[in-house]
C-alpha cells in the first residue's frame, strides 16, 4: 500500500489545519511542508501551538480542520468512495506506524527495563521475534551510550538516560518521521547535552525527517535545516536558521528572541 | 456455663459448613473481581452507550443492601423463569455487590496510570487492547491489591447474610444447631471464633502481599 512520495513532494505536509480547545484556536488554518529528511525546529512563546503541531501529527489530538498528509498518503482521512472522510482506528494505526515521538517527560513504562521497554513495540506492533526485537533494542541501546544499562529499570536511570532510552524506543520501530517535543525541558541542565548529542547525531546518520519543539535556540541554530517561528496558532515566520536567528524580519520573531537571549 | 462436650459435638458440623463459607467467599470474590474491572472499563469507556450503563449499574448495586439483592436473585427472579439453587444466587449476588465496589477501586487505580503511558502507547501504535493488557493494567493493579484485599475480608464476613436464602453456610448452620439444641451460646461462639480466626489469616496474608508489591515496585 505504501507509496513513497514523489519526487519534490513532502514528507509532511498540513494543508489548512485547524485545532480548537473549547473557543481557543490553537493551530490556526496552518500549512507547512516538510521535505525528507529535513530537519525542522519550531520555536515560539508558549501558547502558540507549537506542541499542538507535533500531537496532532502523532494523532494524539484530532483536528478540527484540514488534512495532515504523511509520507505521500492522508493522515488524518482516508479516501472513500472517491472522497476523502476522517480516518478510521485502522487507517490511523498503519500511516502512524511511520512516526517516532518522544515526549517531554520521556514516559517509559516504568513496570520494564531499558531493554524491554524498546522491545515491546517492536514484537507486538512489528510482529519481531524476541531475538531480533532484542538484537535491535540493544544496537540501539549501544547508539544512545546505554549499552551498560539495559537491564536496569527508568527509575534507575537519571532523566538524561531515561530520554535517550526514549529515543532508543522511538527509533526501534523505524519511522521515517521523529517528532522531538522539548525533549531537554524536564532535564536537569547538566543532563541536556547528553540528549542533544544523541539527536545530533542522528541528525547525521540516519535518513530521517525531524521536527522538533524546543528552548535550545542554540541548539536549533546549529542542527536545523529550517527554523519555524509560531506566533497564535500560525508560523509567523521561518528560514534557514543563520536567517531567522541572524537578522528576523518580523518584529514579534525579533522580540521572543530577545526576551530568551535575556532569559539564557 | 460452656459446654464443652456440646463444643465437639459440633465443631465437625461447623468445620464442614466453614467450607460453605469458603468457597462462596472464593466464588463471590473471583466473580467481583472480574465483574469490576469490566465495569470500570466500561465506565472509563468514551462512547456513552459503554459508560452510562455501567455508571448506573454501579450506583444502583452500590445503593441498595446486599440482603435485598440476595432475596431478589433467590425470591424474585423464579417468577421471570429463573430458578438458581440457594448457593448460586448466594454467590452471585454477592459478587454482583462487591463487583460493584471493585470497579470503583479499579477505576481509581486506571485512572491513577500518568496520561504520558496512554500517549506513549499511541506513539508506538499499540492496539488499545495491548496498551490495557501490556501498559495500563500492570501499573494499575498493584497499588490498588491491599484495597481489593480489605474488600474480600468484608465480602467473607457477609457470608452469614446468605443465611437468609438457608445455604447452609456457617451462620445458617448455626442457627440449626442452636435451635434444635437450645442452645445458641455455643454455635454462635464458635462461629464468631471462625469468622475472627480466619479474617486475620486473610489480614495478614494481605499486609504479606502488600509489603512484596511495595518492595517489587521500589
Amino acid at each position: 500500500m505504501s507509496e513513497s512520495p514523489p519526487a519534490g513532494q513532502p514528507m509532511v505536509r498540513f494543508e489548512n489545519v485547524t485545532k480548537r480547545f473549547g473557543d481557543l484556536t490553537v493551530l490556526d488554518k496552518l500549512n507547512l511542508d516538510i521535505a525528507a529528511n529535513e530537519k525542522v525546529s519550531i520555536i515560539g512563546p508558549s501558547g502558540s501551538g507549537k506542541t499542538t503541531v507535533l500531537r496532532t501529527l502523532m494523532t494524539l489530538e484530532k483536528i478540527n480542520g484540514g488534512i495532515i498528509h504523511v509520507d505521500g498518503e492522508p493522515l488524518t482521512h482516508m479516501q472513500r468512495n472517491g472522497g476523502l472522510v476522517p480516518a478510521d482506528e485502522r487507517h490511523l494505526r498503519r500511516v502512524r506506524g511511520k512516526i517516532g515521538m518522544v515526549f517531554q517527560q520521556f514516559n517509559l513504562f516504568p513496570h520494564m527495563s531499558a531493554v524491554a521497554n524498546c522491545m515491546e513495540a517492536p514484537v507486538h506492533v512489528l510482529g519481531l521475534s524476541k531475538a531480533e526485537a532484542e538484537e535491535r533494542a540493544r544496537e540501539l541501546l549501544e547508539m544512545v551510550g546505554l549499552g551498560d544499562k539495559m537491564d536496569r529499570y527508568p527509575s534507575e536511570l537519571s532523566g538524561g538516560q531515561q530520554q535517550r532510552v526514549a529515543i532508543a524506543r522511538a527509533l526501534a520501530m523505524r519511522p521515517k518521521v521523529m517528532l522531538f517535543d522539548e525533549v531537554t525541558s524536564a532535564l536537569d541542565p547538566e543532563l541536556v547535552g547528553e540528549v542533544l548529542g544523541v539527536i545530533r547525531r542522528l541528525g547525521a546518520a540516519h535518513d530521517l525527517t525531524m521536527i522538533m519543539v524546543t528552548h535550545q535556540m542554540g541548539f536549533a541554530r546549529e542542527f536545523s535545516d529550517r527554523v519555524c517561528f509560531f506566533h497564535g496558532g500560525r508560523i509567523l515566520e521561518q528560514g534557514p536558521p543563520d536567517q531567522l536567528f541572524g537578522d528576523p524580519e518580523e518584529e514579534r520573531t525579533r522580540q521572543f528572541l530577545q526576551a530568551v537571549l535575556e532569559a539564557s | 456455663m460452656i459446654d464443652w462436650g456440646f463444643v465437639l459435638e459440633i465443631l465437625p458440623i461447623l468445620a464442614k459448613a466453614a467450607i460453605v463459607s469458603v468457597e462462596a467467599t472464593l466464588l463471590g470474590f473471583a466473580l467481583a473481581l472480574v465483574l469490576g474491572l469490566l465495569l470500570a472499563l466500561a465506565r472509563l469507556a468514551r462512547s456513552a452507550w459503554m459508560s452510562t450503563p455501567a455508571t448506573l449499574v454501579v450506583e444502583f448495586i452500590r445503593s441498595t443492601p446486599l440482603l435485598i439483592q440476595i432475596y431478589f436473585l433467590f425470591f424474585v427472579l423464579p417468577e421471570f423463569g429463573i430458578t438458581l439453587s440457594a448457593f448460586t444466587a448466594g454467590v452471585l449476588a454477592l459478587g454482583l455487590h462487591y463487583g460493584s465496589y471493585c470497579a470503583e477501586v479499579y477505576r481509581a487505580g486506571l485512572e491513577n496510570v500518568p496520561r504520558g503511558q496512554w500517549e506513549a502507547s499511541v506513539a508506538l501504535n499499540f492496539s488499545t487492547a495491548h496498551t490495557y493488557r501490556a501498559i495500563v493494567l500492570p501499573q494499575a493493579i498493584p497499588p490498588i491489591v491491599p484495597v481489593l484485599g480489605n474488600y474480600f475480608i468484608a465480602l467473607f464476613k457477609e457470608t452469614p447474610l446468605l443465611s437468609a436464602i438457608a445455604v447452609l453456610e456457617l451462620m445458617q448452620t448455626a442457627k440449626i444447631l442452636g435451635s434444635d439444641n437450645f442452645r445458641y451460646f455455643e454455635p454462635i461462639t464458635l462461629v464468631g471464633l471462625f469468622f475472627l480466626g480466619m479474617s486475620l489469616v486473610a489480614s495478614a496474608l494481605n499486609q504479606a502481599v502488600e509489603r512484596r508489591l511495595k518492595a517489587s515496585r521500589r
